[in-house]
């Protein structure tokens, strides 16, 4: 039973991820530096929208599974809560549009705000290497459906490290200015990489039942890979930082309820609509 | 000539790359259009994006726009109409016979 909870929780920090970074990028959309890459930052939210809708179908016939008793425990939302507690089951939307803040489990780097074009490069750089090789472990994944999201995502992922790296490099070793607002960005946002690869209880859990990722193995192979593009980029690996954390377990930055609140604003201000 | 601010507009700007694409293995490259990028490989992974997305290509080639050189429009008339009346250039001929489909 306690597995049932903790895949979902699982899945639903691999969802959340995705549609926040996703959703994150597509604010760039409109805003590009120049056509060319307003295109191609787009194309990419449109990766991790796609991998999250996939993900919260997953976690939504999951949760539809459960029983009432642990369907009331396991969201605090009261608008998810009014459509479950009527005896109607949820979907993909509702898991996107209705949860509110506490119910999110996403990582705080993905949240973090775009910034400038280095901090959007450099948090893209942090979680696609991530999530290069979280992938390539969830292969093997005993859960069917997790295997099949990692074999269709590496490659969409392996295109965005590569974009993410080469944008690293291009502007740590560009100009003076270019590379100082590069290093800014390294620095203020390393202290949320400790989460990534941080392991807590459901991740022990998962791991134990060979579904989950053994994040212990992936640390020093994410550590090696961003050293390699940081150092080609001639930028700084900040050392000794105190790492955050948190938001796995639904404590969040307070930028994650702004995101929010763009998004869920349609479904929220008129309930079920359709377009 | 080129005028101080022409030529510090093109300093800040990347240069023009011309994209060729193969929609399917087997045919050949064909001109999709043009983009900006520094070099060219982010050409490449900029035509990726603004010409592939709909999976119209399975091969990229690109070509800074200025190692392109055209004939001169002005001379097409001497290039091009002398061949409008030399029809036996053309196979037109031969009388094929009806197995022949796709020719």
């Amino acid at each position: 039973m306690a597995k049932q909870i903790d895949l979902l929780d699982y899945t639903l920090r691999l969802a959340d991820n995705e549609l926040i970074i996703g959703h994150r990028l597509s604010e760039w959309c409109g805003h590009g530096p120049i056509l060319e890459q307003d295109i191609a930052i787009t194309n990419i939210a449109l990766d991790h929208l796609g991998q999250a809708r996939s993900l919260y179908q997953y976690a939504a016939e999951q949760f539809n599974h459960l029983t009432q008793e642990e369907k009331n425990k396991f969201f605090a939302s009261a608008t998810l809560q009014n459509v479950f507690t009527s005896g109607a089951s949820i979907d993909e939307d509702d898991l996107a549009y209705l949860r509110d803040v506490w119910d999110f489990r996403n990582v705080l780097l993905v949240e973090q705000p775009n910034k400038d074009w280095a901090y959007t490069v450099c948090r893209s750089l942090f979680y696609d290497a991530f999530k290069f090789f979280f992938y390539t472990e969830l292969l093997k994944s005993k859960d069917e459906t997790f295997a099949a999201v990692a074999e269709k995502s590496l490659k969409e992922v392996t295109y965005h490290l590569r974009w993410s790296s080469e944008w690293i490099i291009r502007l740590g070793d560009g100009t003076d200015e270019s590379h100082e607002k590069m290093q800014a960005a390294v620095n203020d946002l390393w202290m949320y990489t400790g989460e990534l690869t941080a392991m807590d209880d459901t991740d022990k859990t998962m791991l134990s039942h060979g579904i989950g990722v053994d994040l212990a193995t992936i640390q020093p192979l994410w550590q090696e890979r961003v050293m390699e593009t940081l150092k080609e980029a001639t930028l700084t690996t900040p050392v000794n930082t105190w790492m955050q954390g948190g938001g796995k377990e639904g404590k969040h930055s307070e930028h994650l309820g702004y995101i929010l609140a763009e998004l869920q604003f349609m479904q929220r201000a008129y309930p079920g609509m359709d377009w | 000539m080129i005028t101080m601010s022409q030529e510090n507009k093109h300093k800040s700007e990347w240069p023009l790359w011309e994209v060729f694409i193969r929609s399917k293995a087997g045919l050949d490259h064909k001109h999709a259009g043009s983009l900006h990028a520094a070099d060219a490989q982010m050409a490449i992974e900029n035509a990726r994006d603004v010409y592939t997305r709909r999976m119209e290509g399975v091969s990229i080639w690109v070509v800074e726009s200025k190692y392109i050189h055209a004939s001169d429009p002005d001379e097409s008339e001497s290039l091009y109409d002398p061949a409008n009346d030399k029809v036996y250039r053309h196979p037109t001929f031969y009388n094929l016979p009806d197995e022949v489909k796709y020719m």
